[in-house]
């Protein structure tokens, strides 16, 4: 994702401490939802956050194909993680890499930590997110858009699943970087949050922390979910909630 | 999944209005349900567009890259045009290698702008034999009700007006210039239901047709493709007209392509 | 995968007549926290630790002895007695697949028609694509969904169309004591079928389908806000053309009566009965 001819290493953190698009250290990139942005899908959801643009949409449970996938006792759930070429500073190849399909892979078995699945035995569930524009945090872009995609698909799970890159810049831990930081950054570490029980169901990490900064990692990436995660609930209830004084809900 | 089916009563319905020159959302015969045009939606390509006809909704995102000509054409550029049908975009495509039909739209699409020459390709020359521009097209379709091939056009077309050739990025030149358009097709697509034949299918429409036809115009009144695709047949005079209706729908979004 | 903290979860199993509103209509997100006022978690809940939470989303219905969370969206959730309208999707030599916009094709065994149908004979009698009315019959363990078509209203139909809409929205379609589908029938003369999974089964004159096509349009779109009925009722009134609600031009005998709207609207109905729990 490197951009081409951009080989110096930019100021990350200026004197006063603010980042190269001026924000604090904890401070999130502003973030746009949209439920229910597509007419196809059971569910779905747009996400535009900060210089990312994501898609998701969910189908499903539905019958699988091919069969010999279904599981007797339980839904499966099914993951396509996918980059537009035009989505990054240099052309990517269209069509499945190595990355996309790890990052699919993390993104079903998290969202399969939250479904009630039993409650489908032989189906599935598929989740397809599309990433229109790219600038770092583009998996935990894909998890928001497709968790908010489920709920609108109406699918039942524990909880929704924000989720947030921390990372260190300039020697400091920062919460969701943007491309610069992370391309030039010590260290990225997304990760994805349940409300409800306060567990990470989705952890990855790249570069260098100490156990401190670890620690620290994690408590800044828990405070930036939890503000996601009132972002996601805003973007349902303004889907749903249009109800008039009569028929409408108490908020 | 691939084995979605339709009601055949939806079908039926479906020609059964065409005959009495209805359509199923009330549209009349050589109308585009609403098309909507939004150049720039991608700031990481040099040129890009969404395109929305009634609930179909396409981005068309262009990059360019220097690289090598083909022996062939020492002089000229190269120009790929490429469509992504992504399982996301409806429920009968699935996740594999691309399908004949996401191949059809890429190659209808490219056919079009190839054989309007566009693009002046000896223009993306840079050293002749050595290098040269490549400009990618590559269209995304995020949700599929009818139509690809008229709205991936579209944003494809749009995405190359509003193009940017990055040289001061890759240090060809000293500032980035415009990718000029040299003219501009667009594609028009009609379905024959019954002997009605209507302009710009919707999902239901494609599945119930007797056969489709892309004509593809350009602002000099010249048609520069076309396609026949699905089951079922046209006569010359059903071309010939359809060519005129094709003219008259093209300048409409000609002028939605150049952002007027 | 040791999902422990699943145990207290109670899906969206059979639920039989929509339960009756407490008059507080509170939509509740996947995750939140219901206040149960001393009443059993339902459908739609989950309990970790003696709390319960939202499973759906949903509008939040407190109906005694039960709380439960209605779903908003989503796929139909068969329930026995549903009548719903189905497409043929597969041909097999006893049985026929059916997409019933269910998270599962329903097989109808061939003893489950009217029909006296020899092993293998299935594909005589219906087709890759045919439009059927059936009920729902039970639902097993694994998730089958047994469907028949032995019945007042059950059939194949011929002719029409089919629209299909968000099943959430089928009580707005059938309305209170069944008065919104009686209004639609009146005024555009067209013999509707309303499937409890959202498919639509309508025939009359091209006008009338077209009238009723867009007011089912105008019911989903804008059926959670007040004053749904009368926005219908003007809609209709405001594209009245003489002759829509006379009798079908050529009445053929329907192939069943339309399902009677007895069992639908979720609006609060005194005389609904006893909780299904």
């Amino acid at each position: 994702m490197g951009s081409v001819g951009a080989k110096e290493v930019p100021v990350l953190l200026s004197p006063d401490g603010k980042r190269i698009d001026g924000r604090k250290l904890d401070e999130l990139r502003s973030m746009r939802i949209v439920a229910g942005a597509l007419h196809q899908a059971d569910g779905s959801a747009f996400v535009e956050w900060g210089a990312n643009k994501v898609m998701a949409a969910v189908y499903g449970p539905r019958e699988v194909h091919p069969r010999h996938l279904q599981q007797n006792n339980k839904a499966i759930v099914q993951c396509k993680y996918n980059m537009a070429a035009f989505s990054v500073d240099e052309r990517k190849r269209p069509g499945l890499d190595r990355r996309s399909q790890e990052i699919s892979k993390v993104i079903a078995e998290a969202f399969e930590s939250v479904i009630f699945v039993e409650e489908f035995p032989r189906t599935s569930i598929d989740i397809y997110i599309e990433v229109l524009q790219a600038n770092a945090g583009t998996r935990c872009a894909g998890v928001v858009a497709a968790s908010v995609a489920l709920a609108d698909a109406g699918i039942p799970m524990v909880d929704l699943l924000p989720a947030v890159a921390v990372g260190k810049v300039a020697g400091k831990i920062a919460l969701d970087l943007k491309k610069e930081e992370d391309n030039f950054g010590e260290a990225d570490l997304p990760m994805a949050l349940v409300p409800q029980s306060g567990r990470l169901v989705l952890l990855q990490m790249e570069g260098h922390m100490t156990g401190p900064e670890l620690s620290e990692s994690l408590d800044l990436g828990v405070v930036g979910c939890r503000a996601i995660y009132e972002k996601m609930k805003q973007a349902l209830r303004d889907r749903y909630q249009l109800g008039g004084p009569s028929e409408g809900a108490a908020q | 999944m691939s084995n979605e089916v339709t009601a055949e009563i939806l079908g039926t319905h479906v020609l059964d209005l065409a005959r009495q020159g209805r359509r199923l959302d009330g549209r009349g015969l050589d109308e585009y349900r609403k098309v909507t045009v939004e150049p720039g939606f991608v700031a990481s390509a040099d040129g890009s567009a969404l395109v929305r006809i009634g609930a179909t909704a396409v981005v068309a995102g262009v990059k360019l890259e220097p690289g090598k000509p083909f022996p062939d054409t020492p002089n000229a550029g190269v120009l790929t045009t490429n469509a992504e049908l992504v399982p996301l975009s409806n429920p009968s495509f699935e996740p594999g290698p691309p399908h004949p039909r996401a191949i059809e739209v890429s190659r209808v699409i490219d056919r079009a702008i190839r054989a309007a020459e566009a693009i002046d390709l000896t223009k993306l020359c840079v050293t002749p034999g050595e290098k040269t521009w490549v400009c990618y097209v590559d269209v995304h379709v995020i949700d599929h009700s009818g139509n690809l091939i008229d709205a991936g056009s579209l944003a494809a077309l749009t995405a190359l007006a509003h193009a940017t050739l990055p040289a001061k990025r890759f240090g060809i030149a000293e500032s980035d210039s415009p990718l000029a358009l040299q003219h501009q097709p667009v594609e028009t697509t009609f379905v024959r239901l019954g002997d009605a034949i209507v302009v710009d299918p919707s999902f239901d429409e494609e599945l119930a047709c007797q056969g489709r036809l892309t004509i593809a115009t350009d602002e000099l009144a010249n048609v520069v493709a076309m396609q026949k695709g699905l089951i079922g047949a046209f006569s010359p005079e059903d071309v010939k007209s359809l060519a005129e209706r094709a003219f008259q729908h093209g300048d409409r979004m000609r002028k939605l392509a150049a952002g007027a | 995968m040791g999902h422990g903290h699943r145990r207290g979860h109670r899906g969206r199993g059979p639920g039989g007549v929509p339960p009756r509103s407490d008059g507080e209509r509170t939509l509740v997100l996947p995750g939140e926290e219901i206040d149960v006022h001393g009443l059993q978690p339902g459908p739609g809940t989950y309990r970790v630790d003696g709390r319960t939470y939202a499973s759906v989303l949903g509008l939040l219905s407190r109906r005694p002895p039960v709380v439960r969370v209605i779903p908003l969206s989503g796929r139909y959730i068969p329930k026995p007695q549903d009548i719903v309208v189905g497409t043929v999707t597969d041909v097999q030599t006893t049985f026929w697949l059916l997409d019933i916009g269910a998270p599962r094709w329903a097989p109808l065994h061939m003893t489950g028609t009217p029909w006296k149908i020899e092993v293998g004979e299935c594909g005589q009698y219906l087709h890759v694509g045919d439009t059927v009315v059936v009920a729902i019959e039970n639902i097993d363990p694994t998730g089958r969904i047994g469907v028949t078509m032995l019945g007042d209203d059950l059939g194949k139909v011929d002719g029409g169309t089919v629209v299909t809409m968000s099943p959430a929205k089928v009580p707005r379609v059938i309305g209170r004591s069944g008065s919104m589908i009686q209004m639609l029938t009146n005024e555009t003369g067209c013999r509707i079928a309303v499937g409890q999974n959202g498919r639509v089964w309508v025939d009359g004159t091209p006008e009338g389908m077209q009238r009723v096509r867009e007011a089912l349009r105008l019911i989903e779109e804008e059926g959670q806000r007040s004053g749904l009925t009368d926005r219908v009722a003007g809609y209709l009134g405001s594209t009245r053309q003489p002759g829509d609600a006379a009798p079908m031009p050529t009445p053929t005998r329907p192939p069943f009566e339309p399902p009677s709207p007895i069992d639908g609207g979720d609006e609060p109905d005194d005389d609904a009965g006893p909780a299904p729990f």
